[in-house]
């Protein structure tokens, strides 16, 4: 799947976790902009990892801090 | 100059705010005297004690006296050394020796405390390039030894036998794997169903630890823990376990039946580069170890206990964390930090020490009021106890 069509993916996973409307953009960062706490991180890498069948480690998850860098993350573990 | 404290300006900040409401700090009572596994005088006054993980009451057993006062005596008070230099003393083969016996293992391996048993074993035997699945309320020590160990760390929602299976099924080819798992869950009191999850992790070619430290000495035919419970316990690869609980002094350990397990001893940092356990400590806990093993009335009053405490405060109309009592750990769900700390206090005034847990060490940002039952608990004491929570819920409304 290539950039445009992860990203396409992914803004439908968000939807139900964006719970405060918040208007995303790559930019956006999820501890800041979004004011996730870590629950609410680890339901929504478990809905992203299921929803296209890959592991985002602890370890890759603390190199994504904005949602460009998931939407580069999630295309590239594609493979 | 930037200050590096003040990333802690946050939590100086909500600790201030609640001392401010008047209450006795939570995270600064001293035992002022210890008499008996469940009694302490605190703030000069006579307290029950339930909250200390003293499941199996071997604090005060005199032959478990007995034996640190005679190695102090012949041992003197420390071993100055490593365990692989000058610190492995007769008392640490005694201790190995004890817990082979009581797990029916051919390795134990003990380490200077629990902690250091999961730091060490899971940074060693987990590195770069191999994975860890682990249960997301893993417990410090578990997560701290996942990091130094540079594996790749992939969590799964608790106790969600799907969620790991998933998860282990999209590491790559050839990848190493390791699934850690606790028996007993300490925050909740809840067990894991170690049965079907280390079926899954084996079916999906992954070694397994699991973290026995609440549920050694009491749960279990002959006290080894959860698998041994739900007959899953030679599938374990490591057990991990502690003496600060039922053996009732310090140290952790691990036991295996790999057969290359002793090479442990040679490349875990935590067990090499730190001082050995007092030769007081290491005879107190062969003791102790060996007197759980044949502890089985002991055992059926702790179930007792906390069958009757968690009914006892399921009546009164407190929420708790588990619908049936599984362990020996019975958690009261608080509705906020706040109303938390005022129930933990006026139970501190009624004479009863429980502990107050809060995030981030809780699941889902609870505050939780722990009790800890401990099999030397009379009857008469688990009635009190409800009397007391029954007081100060009213008194604090939170029943």
């Amino acid at each position: 799947m290539d950039r445009a069509a992860t990203a396409e993916k992914i803004a439908e996973v968000i939807e139900p976790f964006n719970k405060k409307g918040i208007a995303i953009t790559d930019a956006t960062t999820f501890a800041g902009d979004l004011e996730w706490d870590s629950l609410t991180v680890m339901d929504f890498v478990a809905a992203i990892e299921d929803e296209f069948d890959i592991i985002i480690s602890m370890n890759q998850q603390a190199e994504i801090e904005t949602y460009g860098q998931l939407i580069d993350a999630v295309t590239k573990l594609q493979g | 100059m930037t200050d590096l404290f003040s990333k802690f300006d946050g939590l100086i900040e909500q600790r201030r705010a609640l001392l401010d409401t008047g209450v006795t700090d939570p995270f600064n009572l001293v035992m002022e005297r210890v008499l008996s596994p469940t009694q302490a005088i605190c703030n000069g006054r006579e307290t029950i004690l339930l909250g200390t993980y003293n499941y199996m009451g071997m604090t005060f057993d005199p032959d478990v006296i007995d034996a640190g006062k005679k190695a102090l005596d012949e041992f003197g008070s420390g071993t100055t050394g490593s365990r692989v230099l000058n610190g492995t003393y007769a008392g640490h083969k005694l201790c190995e020796d004890a817990l082979k016996e009581f797990y029916g293992m051919d390795h134990a391996m003990v380490f200077s405390t629990g902690y250091q048993a999961n730091l060490g074993i899971i940074s060693t035997i987990a590195g770069k390039g191999d994975y860890i699945v682990l249960d997301i309320d893993s417990h410090a020590s578990i997560w701290d030894g996942c990091k130094m160990g540079d594996a790749e760390v992939v969590p799964f929602k608790h106790n969600d036998i799907v969620a790991m299976e998933k998860r282990l099924k999209r590491i790559p080819e050839g990848a190493g794997k390791l699934v850690v798992l606790e028996g007993v869950y300490s925050m909740l009191g809840d067990i894991a169903p170690l049965k079907e999850m280390i079926k899954v992790a084996k079916d999906n070619g992954a070694m397994v630890l699991v973290d026995e430290a609440h549920s050694m000495g009491f749960i279990g035919p002959n006290g080894r823990g959860v698998a041994e419970e739900q007959g899953c316990l030679e599938d374990v690869d490591f057990v991990i376990g502690t003496f600060s609980k039922s053996v009732g002094t310090v140290g952790g350990f691990c036991v295996s039946n790999h057969p290359k397990f002793e090479i442990m001893r040679l490349v875990c940092r935590p067990y090499v580069f730190t001082a050995s356990l007092p030769p007081s400590v290491v005879h107190t806990a062969a003791t102790s170890i060996r007197k759980l093993m044949h502890a089985g009335n002991k055992r059926a009053h702790l179930w007792e206990n906390s069958r009757t405490l968690h009914k006892g405060l399921k009546d009164k109309g407190f929420q708790l964390g588990t619908d049936e009592p599984q362990s020996a750990i019975i958690s009261v769900i608080m509705p906020d930090l706040e109303r938390g700390a005022m129930m933990w206090e006026a139970l501190l005034r009624e004479g009863l020490y429980v502990n107050l847990a809060r995030p981030p060490a809780t699941p889902a940002n609870m505050t939780l009021l722990r009790c800890s039952l401990c099999a030397e608990h009379s009857a008469e004491q688990v009635q009190t106890i409800i009397g007391m929570f029954e007081r100060a819920g009213k008194a604090v409304g939170i029943i």
